[in-house]
């Protein structure tokens, strides 16, 4: 038996939850005692996959099909079920993002394996046992599930786990094919129209978010939140006001029914925290409110906090940001 | 064209959690239960295909008796009849084999539900539907559009961007905004939905592959430190040498 750990590249490089599921799985591997091999599908180059030895892992599979630079679904799950084969994988470690979460419940079906999604914890496995902490009621509580099937599929919550650096060498990378044909390529997307990030950084892969509600009184006082994240190497989002009024794009929605996060440093500027807002962002590790309303229910969840006009505060933030060693 | 809409009933986006029975149960005490915000994404848009393009909309629900409220609300808002499959919903895998099981009799063109239920948050049982069927799943979409009456045109959230994708019917998406705009029931609505067939069936055998075993509460914040206004740049120095983020 073996772990087996999917990695997801981004313009040729190994996205960062993809190191922190290659650091997860190694873990587990060790708790096990037995090895984690990855598998990698999609946009990363064949010399950003052997720096993989560094998070613990010896070999890598690789599928390099230029098809599958775009997400397939059905093609992603059919090279992920035949190297859960070929590993004879008994546990398989995704992150918990679109594409981890989608391949994740349709390799469950096929390889009639348990999956538990946004997982919060290494898997306790006294016992012959396998359970895992995951976040449930959109942040407002934990649960431990038991994973009962023979083969389980975790997928991590990102910014969960440390990303570890103890292994030494280079990991050979392999190449692997699993025989796909163009039927496995129906879904092909037809257009991908990729955003305007603001500095480039992802919004659930950011490890600092500054974000935007009604206390900004208008898009065009974006700039503020704008300037701000570009010093601080932030991405942007935004309230659900805010984007059900188009001040602002929906994708940059944080809360309850927007785009949950947990980044490092969650700085919320003019957004008074109601519970639905919360929901989406109480798993950052460290909180800053920004309110001139010193009742706004944020405060009582925030690690460090202002009370004062946005218009004032957030220049003087910026100013000291741009003294900031880099 | 037939579509099956999937609902979850789910704890309202207000409520406080809290566990019973020495933390191995959800306490529904004092919990207002409500449509999943996201799957009314998918029921408002599975209602505007139908009232442009002909057809009928089915809800269905995995869920003891005490989801039937939800579920003449759904059928208030313009679904025409309803299915509910009488189990506790263990976990994912056991809810999307009843909603394949049911899917398999009845053919249906379109299987729409929301992304993620806002309670377990899993996000799991629309990959698996599409899997259990063998049909392609779009996951998550915030635009739906039929091309013709064959073919649908969606758009789906991607990290950083979207795509465009069209499919053959029959197929499974999920929903999130701005699919639709939820609407309310109106009193129409409401004194019709008493009257539309709400069917009970039983469920299959199908096993769950998970168990939850206990629950917990996030820790508690330390309490905030509070910066003057005046000398707000003081917080970036804390940030870096005092909680070490930047």
């Amino acid at each position: 038996m073996s772990v087996l750990v999917f990695v997801e590249g981004l313009n040729g490089e190994i996205k960062k939850s993809s190191l922190e599921a290659a650091s997860y799985g190694n873990q587990v591997a060790k708790a096990l005692g037995t090895s984690a091999t990855a598998v990698a599908i999609g946009d990363v180059k064949e010399e950003a996959l052997t720096q993989l030895g560094a998070q613990g892992i010896s070999k890598v599979l690789f599928d390099g099909e230029q098809r599958l630079k775009q997400f397939v679904a059905d093609a992603y799950v059919k090279v992920i079920a035949a190297a859960v084969q070929k590993e004879d994988a008994k546990v398989v470690v995704f992150s918990n993002s679109n594409i981890g979460a989608s391949v994740g419940a349709k390799l469950a079906v096929r390889l009639n394996a348990s999956l538990a999604t946004n997982v919060t914890t290494l898997p306790k496995t006294e016992g012959a046992g396998f359970t895992v902490t995951r976040g449930v009621f959109s942040g407002k509580a934990f649960a431990d599930v038991a994973l009962t099937s023979d083969i389980k599929i975790v997928a991590i919550k990102k910014n969960s786990f440390d990303i570890s650096s103890e292994g030494t060498g280079a990991a050979t990378v392999e190449s692997f094919s699993a025989g796909l044909t163009d039927a496995d390529f129906a879904l092909l997307p037809k257009e991908t129209v990729m955003q305007d990030t603001s500095g480039g950084v992802l919004l659930q892969e950011a490890e600092v978010v500054v974000s935007g509600g009604r206390g900004l009184k208008g898009p065009e006082n974006w700039h503020l939140i704008e300037d701000l994240a570009k010093e601080l190497g932030a991405a942007t989002a935004c309230s659900k006001p805010v984007s059900d009024m188009d001040w602002r794009p929906h994708h940059e929605h944080v809360g309850q029914t927007g785009t949950t996060i947990s980044p490092n440093l969650y700085i919320a500027v003019g957004i008074s925290g109601a519970i639905q807002h919360l929901a989406g962002v109480n798993s950052s590790k460290v909180i800053v409110v920004i309110n001139k309303d010193s009742e706004a229910p944020f405060f009582k969840a925030a690690d460090y906090g202002i009370v004062g006009d946005a218009f004032e505060v957030v220049p003087k933030l910026i100013e000291a940001a741009k003294a900031l060693d880099k | 064209m037939k579509i099956l809409v999937c609902i979850s009933n789910v704890p309202d986006t207000t409520s406080k959690i809290n566990f019973a029975a020495d933390n191995k149960e959800f306490d529904k005490n004092g919990v207002q239960f409500v449509i999943n915000p996201w799957d009314e994404y998918a029921l408002t848009r599975a209602i505007e295909l139908k009232e442009a393009k002909g057809g009928s909309v089915t809800v269905i629900n995995v869920g003891e008796a005490d989801t039937e409220p939800n579920i003449r609300k759904a059928l208030a808002i313009g679904a025409d009849d309803a299915i509910r499959v009488n189990a506790h919903p263990k976990d994912a895998f056991f809810v999307a084999q009843q909603i394949a099981a049911v899917a398999k009799e009845n053919n249906y063109d379109i299987i729409l539900m929301g992304k993620e239920s806002i309670d377990y948050n899993g996000s799991q049982v629309h990959n698996m539907v599409g899997e259990l069927l063998s049909i392609p799943s779009v996951v998550p979409a915030f635009k739906l559009d039929m091309v013709d009456d064959t073919t649908a045109r969606l758009e789906r959230e991607i990290e950083g961007g979207k795509e465009v994708v069209e499919v053959k019917l029959p197929f499974v998406a999920s929903a999130q905004q701005p699919m639709s705009e939820p609407r309310i029931p109106n009193m129409r609505g409401i004194m019709t939905a008493r009257t539309k067939p709400l069917q009970v069936v039983e469920p299959t055998g199908a096993e769950a592959k998970s168990a939850y075993v206990n629950y917990s509460k996030p820790e508690k914040k330390g309490g905030v430190k509070m910066i003057d206004a005046e000398n707000a740049g003081e917080l970036i120095t804390l940030l870096r040498n005092e909680a070490k983020v930047l």
